[in-house]
């Protein structure tokens, strides 16, 4: 068991742990946190499971753990490691099986104030026109070889069919679509899941979000950003579907086996992995790009949906209505990036898993736009409290292969939560605070409780006291819709 | 009830026991079903065979979760009356598939984090996290 005591302390928003604490880690782990932050994850596996991604094959510089940190499945939520390109190894677990989970972020120019008497319908058509809760088929519906353009172009699919616009292209990371997908490296079922959810939500802790700009920290940046104090936006937090989930559960089966022939030792079989020029490794990494665009797909489809829902309610009755698109990133992801370690410049494959890509100013994978601020940041909190938007920074190039956190971070498990908290109730509370709520689950919602939650501000603290982001933004909800 | 959820920050874990490595597969599959919140409706039941081979007993427990995973979510699909048998590292299940009358919760994944079947003279046990 691995507990604060083995920890040594860099600043109070760092903390080390050496790689000679146990004999199979490869590197050390370095985790961004407050005392605080440490002490409320100390019950759960958090730190065992860090300690365990730090034995992996071919790993460099250390595995970096975020504030929002929480306990997983083989690599602990807030997680982020890096393995030398091509022979290091990838983890399918390590990527976790809702392959790029992410957040979008849409801005417009519409005072809340404005459309306070409009948002109880506004939320009815986003719940009507974005289908969320358990297997809800999406609102576009493909044949397998339209599937297939889905994986190989992303977002791109998304614009020649008149869903999206080049700036929403621009303005996500790797513009929404993924170099080196190969559908043919997905299965026949992963295919078969996928084809009727583009366009869909999913359940669990995925929504979509009406928020109003509550304060700005950079008004430059904001600005930049498109984001306009007391102005609403709009998150989108959903991932690859089901597709990504079979993708990642015929990778992680297949690679019990590839781990024996490579002759790879783990402490936890669902970090199984394999070299990235292996056959099997090359297979994973074209069918995880895959699922990653059809998760691009996805979003860009809701983005779509969810600018119909703001015309058909604003359109001749408010000014400023129309939405555009802050940034996409991804939070559960593998990505091969170029990062200096230890005074060398290396390829790697960056696994984040539940961590968001933080690139500085300058950057080139940003768009012009940004390369003076950074990359955008996008921290959702939990449903009744404050999102935030950040910007990446020079240190998160540095010290965190250029990522930082990407939520709150659970605190409390989903069977407490149901035990402590009846949905009816939060729904009542939420609402009296004037936050509409479309849930489909009751039972759904007590598990995503406010209160299941760490302090989202004091995570957003950390991030930016430790340099590895810097605030923007902070959102304040007005209307959730969930599965 | 011969299985019971337990604590995890992020997803769902479930302790499952029984007399024999087959009867836990069945309880697991019904475990599952349990913490999903689904029920099957009335109607005409189909028999239906499923087969696996695997390494060891873990990976044709996730073998076996992972299909009724999948048969809940796209085939509106939930088996009851599991017939199993395990022997050298196959597993037959044959069982009834009925359609789904309610959901509560999506099951994303069955891990194969710190799996690990335990089996004495007295039964045996394990613990599955789903991703959820």
């Amino acid at each position: 068991m691995v507990s604060i005591q083995n920890l040594i302390k860099i600043s109070d928003y760092e903390w080390e742990i050496p790689p000679t604490l146990r004999g199979d880690m490869r590197v050390p782990v370095r985790l961004f946190a407050t005392r605080e932050l440490l002490e409320q994850i100390a019950d759960d596996k958090s730190l065992e499971q860090a300690v365990n991604t730090a034995t992996l094959p071919g790993l460099v510089g250390q595995v970096v753990v975020m504030p929002d940190m929480h306990q997983g499945y083989g690599f602990p939520i807030g997680g982020v490691a890096a393995s030398l390109f091509p022979q290091g190894v990838v983890s399918p677990g390590g990527i976790g099986y809702d392959i790029n989970c992410g957040v979008r972020l849409l801005a417009s120019a519409l005072e809340a104030e404005a459309a306070a008497p409009h948002l109880n319908r506004l939320a009815t058509l986003i719940n009507q026109y974005c289908p969320s809760g358990v297997g809800r088929e999406g609102v576009v519906r493909v044949g397998l070889p339209e599937l297939e353009r889905v994986m190989r172009e992303g977002a791109r699919w998304a614009l020649k069919h008149g869903f999206a616009g080049e700036q929403d292209l621009a303005r996500t990371e790797e513009g929404g679509c993924i170099e080196g997908a190969n559908p043919d490296k997905v299965s026949p079922r992963a295919k078969q899941r996928g084809r009727e959810q583009i366009g869909s939500v999913g359940a669990g802790n995925h929504f979509v979000e009406v928020d109003v700009v509550e304060a700005v920290f950079d008004s430059e940046t904001a600005a930049v950003f498109g984001l306009r104090q007391g102005c609403l936006a709009v998150q989108i937090h959903c991932g690859s579907r089901g597709l990504g989930h079979q993708v990642c559960t015929d990778y992680v089966q297949e690679f019990q086996g590839a781990v024996r022939r490579y002759g790879i030792e783990l402490p936890d079989r669902e970090l199984v992995c394999a070299p990235m020029d292996s056959p099997e490794g090359q297979a994973y990494l074209g069918a995880m790009r895959a699922a990653a665009n059809f998760a691009f797909a996805n979003r860009q489809i809701l983005a779509h949906s969810i600018r119909r829902a703001f015309e058909e309610t604003f359109a001749g009755k408010e000014k400023g209505w129309q939405l555009t698109q802050v940034y996409d990133i991804c939070h559960n992801i593998g990505k091969i990036e170029t990062h200096e370690v230890n005074g060398e410049r290396l390829r790697v494959c960056v696994h984040r898993k539940g961590a968001t890509r933080a690139f500085g100013p300058g950057h080139p994978a940003l768009p012009p736009e940004y390369r003076s601020t950074g990359q955008p940041v996008l921290v959702p909190g939990s449903m009744g409290t404050a999102s935030w938007v950040l910007a990446g920074t020079e240190a998160s190039m540095l010290r965190s292969f250029g990522s930082s956190c990407h939520g709150a971070g659970r605190t409390m498990s989903r069977a407490k939560a149901k035990h402590d908290v009846r949905g009816e109730d939060l729904r009542r509370e939420l609402e009296n605070r004037g936050i509409r709520i479309r849930a489909g689950s009751m039972a759904g919602l007590a598990e995503e409780a406010p209160q299941a939650y760490k302090d989202v501000d004091l995570v957003v603290e950390t991030v930016c006291a430790a340099g590895i982001a810097r605030k923007v933004a902070r959102l304040r909800p007005l209307a959730v819709i969930k599965g | 009830m011969p299985f019971e959820e337990i604590a995890h920050t992020a997803d769902w874990s479930l302790r499952v026991w029984a007399g024999n490595l087959e009867t836990l597969f069945a309880e697991a599959g019904r475990g599952l079903y349990a913490l999903a919140g689904a029920r099957p409706a009335e109607g005409r039941r189909s028999r239906r065979r499923f087969e696996a081979a695997a390494p060891d007993p873990e990976a044709l427990l996730v073998a076996f979760l992972s299909e009724l995973v999948y048969a809940l979510e796209q085939e509106g699909t939930i088996y009851e009356n599991f017939q199993i048998e395990i022997e050298a590292n196959r597993l037959r299940v044959e069982m009834d598939g009925a359609p789904l009358e309610a959901v509560n919760k999506i099951i994303k994944a069955v891990t194969y984090h710190n799996l690990q079947i335990r089996c004495s003279e007295r039964g045996c046990e394990v613990e599955i996290v789903f991703d959820v």
